[in-house]
């Protein structure tokens, strides 16, 4: 798979900057349609409406899930972002296939690849957010589930380190079923590197501002997602270790309304503030200007 | 208290009845000759077990648990309890103990020996208390100068609510902080079971050692199938583990296991005290390869370590790929 791609083993140098992201291409409900329904409220909206709402139902306020291209254009500073490590990709250590006939590792990797037009799960890079620079990674869910494997780890260490060396406040938005369960036991260590970095940039003073969104759970909820500085949750996330289903298969009970959703960890004391992403620019930009020691925003 | 067999250990128990009769009655030839044979039927089954007959060894009900494997390899054991916020958690055994004669700080999991002291335990399933109680340890034998020792023998946290209203997985990420800055030598062996965040809780490490049938797994084998599967067929469970590859065989070869000890025949259940012995001595040989080092050394190798973990898997698209 590697060699037909044209792949050479780790060298690891950064992109040259990349044209900032396009309008949204999401998949959702088809690619030309004109109405995109709610999952939440089931109501039907114009596509065109709910993109100039930032993909927020105009019914119910749920938040729809982004695709990395929609959560930069409406969080970086217009022409600022820059994509680091793209091609960087992992391998297929286990051999893995889903069933005795079913399909390859490799092969499920590849589709996500020409569903979203990435090479892995998380994009990272750095970008100005409201004129603060800060190193950012958005993990996309569209990509098997946002699942962290061994370049998903090697692309937040490297993002977290980058933060260190060039003292850039380090802003990852989170969106995770877990560790990748395809590449077995090295994806699971993933959350230790990634977490091990995290304590180097503690040490260093540089912070750290994690912002949930729906959903993060399992080994991603339980490493880089839970370290932050300031943690923002958008609204209605789902946000835990155990999935909801194993939960309710352990307990025997349906669970209770609301549980582990953005609003609830609130209450529970698991994040500072859940912010409408109406405002979440904004917010970022004021807490970030307030850790880095940047003037207020000119009024 | 009386042996447990799994259903393929079944050739074993009359063997062992047999050997037990002659040992009260003390005819010493007949014992040697049974002992004899035993080994000898042990080591037959022990050739022939897949991915998943290992799991069962690793969850077998005689299999030391962490609390008697300290016992053989420490004396002076002084357990430490509570989270300091919320409560103790049984499932978690920690606290500060001797080997050869030198202090240092033990934390495991506790699985619980008699079925009362399991479900008091809760199978080793381990809520945000147990993390929280570990990380404090964690942090004392950092200040200290400590050397941390840990045992991983966990089917995983505990997926309750209770955990995710008191931050399961934040507890978990703590004490992955914790040990990763950690500046004293530390060692984790996987004692039994590893399964997914509750276990690499304990893991993080200068050296992880493993018992022969322990094993550390990014999902138990009963959640892949599932996943895979949604009725999750017996087959489809021993199928999922072995795609896992989460044996210490399978993880001395990826790097993430840099050690795995023999286990005695038939299974460290078969004789504990032997198992946990040899466990010990690569544990001394362990912590005396990292005895010298200072402790920011320890911490760059320590991620370093942790870096080169799938490093040989990744690689770099350089040619721009088609998207369709
Ligand atoms: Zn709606």
């Amino acid at each position: 798979m590697k060699s037909s791609e044209g792949a050479r083993r780790e060298a690891g140098e950064p992109s040259p900057p990349e044209t900032p992201p396009g309008p949204t291409t999401t998949p959702r409900g088809g690619d030309e349609a004109l109405f995109v329904t709610c999952p939440s409220c089931r109501g039907p909206s114009y596509r065109k409406d709910v993109e100039r709402r930032l993909l927020v139902c105009g019914t119910c306020g749920h938040h729809f899930r982004l695709t990395v291209e929609e959560r930069l254009r409406i969080t970086v500073d217009r022409g600022t972002w820059q994509e680091t490590w793209p091609g960087l990709v992992g391998g297929d250590p286990l051999h893995w296939t889903e069933a005795p006939d079913g399909p390859a590792y490799p092969e499920r990797v590849a589709a996500a690849r020409a569903q979203t037009g990435h090479r892995e799960a998380v994009v990272t890079g750095t970008a100005e957010i409201e004129s603060v620079p800060v190193a950012l990674g958005v993990m996309d869910f569209h990509f098997m589930g946002g699942t962290m494997g061994t370049a998903v780890g090697e692309k937040l260490a490297r993002l977290v380190d980058l933060a260190r060396e060039t003292r850039r406040p380090l802003v990852v938005f989170t969106a995770s079923g877990g560790a990748r369960m395809q590449e077995g036991t090295l994806s699971l260590v993933q959350m230790a590197k990634v977490v091990a970095a995290l304590v180097r940039l503690r040490e260093a003073c540089v912070p750290y501002v994690c912002v949930l969104t729906d959903p993060t759970t399992g080994g991603v909820c339980a490493s880089l997602a839970m370290r932050g500085d300031v943690q923002v949750a958008e609204p209605g996330a789902l946000i835990g270790f155990a999935g909801p289903r194993v939960i309710e298969q352990t307990i025997q009970q349906t669970l209770p309304p609301g549980f582990q959703r953005a609003e609830t960890l609130l209450l529970q004391g698991m994040v500072d503030m859940v912010v409408h992403r109406g405002d979440l620019r904004t917010s970022l930009g004021r807490l970030l200007r307030a850790l880095s020691k940047a003037p207020d925003a000119a009024r | 208290m009386p042996r447990s067999y799994l259903d393929f250990e079944e050739p074993l128990r009359e063997l062992d009845r047999r050997r037990d009769a002659a040992a009260i009655a003390g005819d010493e030839m007949q014992v040697e000759a049974l002992d004899r044979e035993i080994a000898s039927v042990a080591r037959a089954i022990s050739a022939g077990l897949g991915a998943w007959q290992r799991i069962a060894l690793a969850r077998h009900p005689d299999r030391p648990t962490a609390i008697e494997a300290f016992r053989v390899l420490c004396t002076d054991f002084v357990e430490l309890r509570g989270d300091r916020c919320f409560g103790d958690d049984p499932a978690v055994v920690a606290g500060l103990a001797r080997r050869n004669g030198r202090p240092l700080a033990v934390v495991g999991h506790q699985r619980g020996r008699d079925p009362g002291d399991r479900v008091r335990r809760n199978f080793g399933m381990a809520r945000p208390e147990g993390f929280r109680k570990a990380r404090r340890v964690f942090d004392l034998a950092g200040r200290m100068g400590l050397p941390i020792l840990t045992l991983v023998d966990t089917q995983g946290a505990w997926p309750g609510t209770e955990s995710e209203e008191r931050g399961i997985a934040e507890s978990i990420s703590g004490c992955l902080a914790a040990l990763a800055g950690a500046p004293v030598p530390v060692v984790a062996a996987l004692l039994g079971e590893g399964g997914s965040g509750g276990a690499l809780a304990f893991a993080v490490a200068d050296r992880l050692l493993a018992l022969e049938n322990g094993c550390l797994s990014v999902i138990t084998p009963e959640g892949c199938a599932s996943i895979l599967d949604r009725k999750r067929t017996p087959e489809g469970v021993a199928r999922a583990a072995e795609s896992l590859r989460m044996g210490a065989s399978d993880l001395l070869r990826l790097g993430v296991v840099d050690v795995v000890v023999p286990e005695p025949e038939g299974g460290a259940h078969r004789d504990p005290d032997a198992a946990v012995q040899a466990l010990g001595r690569e544990i001394d040989r362990a912590f005396a390869d990292l005895s010298e080092i200072s402790p920011a050394a320890l911490r760059s190798l320590r991620d370093e370590r942790l870096r080169r973990l799938g490093r040989s898997e990744l690689a770099v698209l350089v040619e721009p790929e088609q998207v369709c």
